[in-house]
């Protein structure tokens, strides 16, 4: 199993340097294929993951790290029950995105040079999420980020630059803050690998070169997550972004690149006994939940309310986690599993219903070539597929019953009542309602209503897309009535690595 | 004096940041911007290089270069620590694609507004 590990990163990042030369010799054949293939790979070696061990863990080139802590020299690659999750939804969301992208950039130029870049960012966050090391996740971040930055900008209409420039400006003050704070962590432990700063970490006394490293990580991470003091930057780059992309962007990259490192970096690495740190994980939550969602309430572009509604619902999993943390802090177990659980489990719906939702937007777009809902009519009339999906997604991101939205919610409601925050509970409940009326609003202005003059000749768009959409719609279905079955395999393990604490450095190097 | 001695080229690092941040923050010039960019990139760097430093009882620090004349030990005394600096090649690496890639959609911007100018450029809402 361990060999299997460094191929997350090198299949996409090997697709990705291979797609432009083949672009290059034979346009427009071979790259939806070779795409296709190299996320289709992806999905099977991340259902394969969870055959193995518990965690898993390779050390690059051969500089085997040793039992006792003090002594590590390599790189490490590691994956435990939480990767696994997030390498598991990585895969699932990119195949649709891909799938999707086979019809759907079709009306776009120099179709090679997409997949370039998105294979690139699927590389990146795969090493995110997969790497061991402190100074290895900023690079990958970067290189996720970068291919971010162009796939923003892939329209090269003057809304799309502008757009790729301000996430640029932006992301580029959230990598200085990273480094920054790895530069401060590698001077106080003297070490970059995740395990040993937190074995070190563990038995010293508090100091406040840590805590500014911390503070440094929340801002540098909470900027990539778009949490609420930093999100300025979500709404313009996720909607100018080509549909597929957008579902890559809110679906997956700002859960790998943001919230899977910032809860790795809290749980795993630091510890939740730090002072401030669970108190600022739940304001920052709270805050991107109801600044998120009231803003999120006034717009009339369909993707700029469903980017609008990623920083809410990053609300809700950060301050899950940031609860989690305040209650394994006071040593309150069986609460802060419960809440976990919830946040982990809430991050792997928003990643399905949010991706979904993304499609079909671009797939109204596809057909209609708007975005503002006040415009766009009977859309499910013309086209019944989407207009089905779109109803799906909108009753699972609203928290309707038998779709997976629903049971997430409930479970941070209740997990947040049992902690003793009725007050945050009640709040979760009210912005949920407004989630709820918001998607209400989009079903009943685009779905429904008489078709316009000018889309009487609309009709459904191409088969990949609609099996891309279906997918999505019957995971939507299936995470809920299925959680029973699934939690066991997929949420329990990645609880557990959270819960697991500073234990993570033991589990680590074997001991 | 020994204190100011040590402690002033963090200073310079902190005080490189926050001119980068100004700059990014106060600036409407595109091409400042990227300036602010970069000023930021380098006063992180710069701070990965002091933190690989230090004063050996020689009072010199040599290049983590490893000779066949040079034991190990040896080598641990009078270098400098060598993982800081290749974590600033990488940097500085990334950085520069960065601000490339800055500079391309500044010009592209151009291309469309015929101006850097942020305040005339401006076509998103908040």
């Amino acid at each position: 199993m361990e060999n299997v590990l460094p191929l997350f990163v090198v299949i996409p990042l090997a697709a990705g340097f291979v797609l432009p030369v083949v672009g290059l010799l034979k346009p427009g054949r071979f790259c939806a294929p070779i795409c296709l293939g190299a996320v289709g790979a992806l999905v099977v070696l991340s259902c394969m993951m969870f055959a193995g061990e518990p965690v898993v863990v390779t050390w690059m080139g051969g500089w085997v790290g040793q039992a006792d802590p003090s002594s590590v020299t390599g790189i490490a690659m590691v994956c435990d029950g939480l990767t696994r999750l997030i390498l598991l939804i990585i895969s699932v969301v990119s195949l649709a995105a891909v799938l999707f992208s086979t019809s759907y950039m079709r009306s776009y130029t120099k179709v090679c040079l997409y997949y370039g870049p998105m294979m690139l960012m699927i590389a990146g966050m795969n090493g995110v999420v997969l790497s061991g090391d402190l100074f290895n996740i900023y690079v990958f971040l970067e290189v996720a980020a970068i291919a971010s930055y162009a796939l923003v900008g892939f329209g090269v209409e003057s809304e799309e630059l502008e757009a790729s420039f301000k996430y640029l400006v932006l992301s580029a003050i959230a990598s200085g803050f990273i480094l920054l704070g790895v530069a401060i962590v590698y001077n106080l432990t003297g070490t970059l690998n995740l395990a040993q700063i937190g074995a070190l970490i563990e038995g010293s006394e508090p100091n406040k070169a840590l805590l500014l490293a911390i503070g440094l990580f929340l801002a540098g991470f909470g900027l990539k997550a778009a949490m609420v003091p930093f999100h300025a930057w979500l709404p313009d780059a996720h909607p100018s972004a080509p549909a597929p992309v957008s579902a890559m962007l809110s679906g997956i990259l700002i859960k790998a690149s943001g919230v899977y490192v910032l809860a790795r970096i809290v749980f795993n690495v630091v510890g939740v006994h730090q002072s401030a740190v669970p108190a600022v994980l739940i304001m920052m939550g709270t805050l991107s939940l109801v600044v998120g969602a009231l803003l999120m309430t006034a717009q009339w572009d369909f993707k700029r309310l469903l980017a609008y509604s990623s920083i809410s619902h990053m609300g809700y999993v950060i301050l899950a986690l940031g609860v989690g943390a305040e209650q394994m802090a006071a040593g309150q177990h069986a609460a802060a599993s419960l809440i976990m659980f919830a946040g982990l489990f809430h991050l792997a719906n928003h990643a399905v219903f949010k991706s979904l939702l993304f499609l079909c937007s671009g797939s109204v777009v596809h057909r209609t070539g708007l975005r503002d809902m006040r415009a766009v009519a009977g859309i499910a009339r013309r086209m019944p597929v989407t207009g089905f999906c779109t109803r799906v997604g909108s009753l699972s991101i609203g928290g309707v019953p038998p779709f997976n939205g629903f049971f997430s919610k409930l479970l941070i409601v209740i997990g947040l009542c049992w902690a003793g925050h009725p007050f945050l509970a009640v709040v979760a409940v009210l912005i949920s309602f407004v989630t709820l009326y918001t998607f209400i609003k989009v079903q009943r202005y685009v779905l429904e209503g008489d078709v316009p003059q000018e889309f009487s000749a609309v009709t459904e768009s191409p088969l990949p897309m609609l099996v891309a959409m279906a997918f999505l719609s019957v995971l939507c279905l299936g995470m809920g009535l299925l959680l029973p079955l699934h939690r066991f395999v997929l949420l329990e393990p990645a609880k557990d690595a959270l819960f697991n604490g500073l234990g993570y450095a033991r589990s680590v190097f074997g001991g | 004096m020994g204190m100011i001695h040590e402690f002033f080229p963090y200073v310079l690092c902190v005080l490189l940041f926050a001119v980068g941040l100004y700059a990014i923050a106060v600036k409407k010039n595109l091409i400042k911007i990227i300036i602010g960019v970069m000023l930021i990139h380098n006063a992180t760097s710069l701070f990965l290089v002091l933190v690989g430093y230090r004063m050996p009882e020689t009072g010199e620090s040599a290049a983590p270069i490893i000779t066949r004349a040079l034991s190990g030990e040896e080598f641990f005394r009078q270098s400098v620590d060598p993982v800081p600096q290749a974590l600033v090649l990488t940097a500085i690496v990334i950085g520069l694609s960065v601000v490339a890639l800055m500079v391309v959609m500044a010009v592209r911007l151009h291309e469309k507004y015929g101006t850097f100018d942020l305040t005339r450029i401006r076509k998103l809402r908040g």
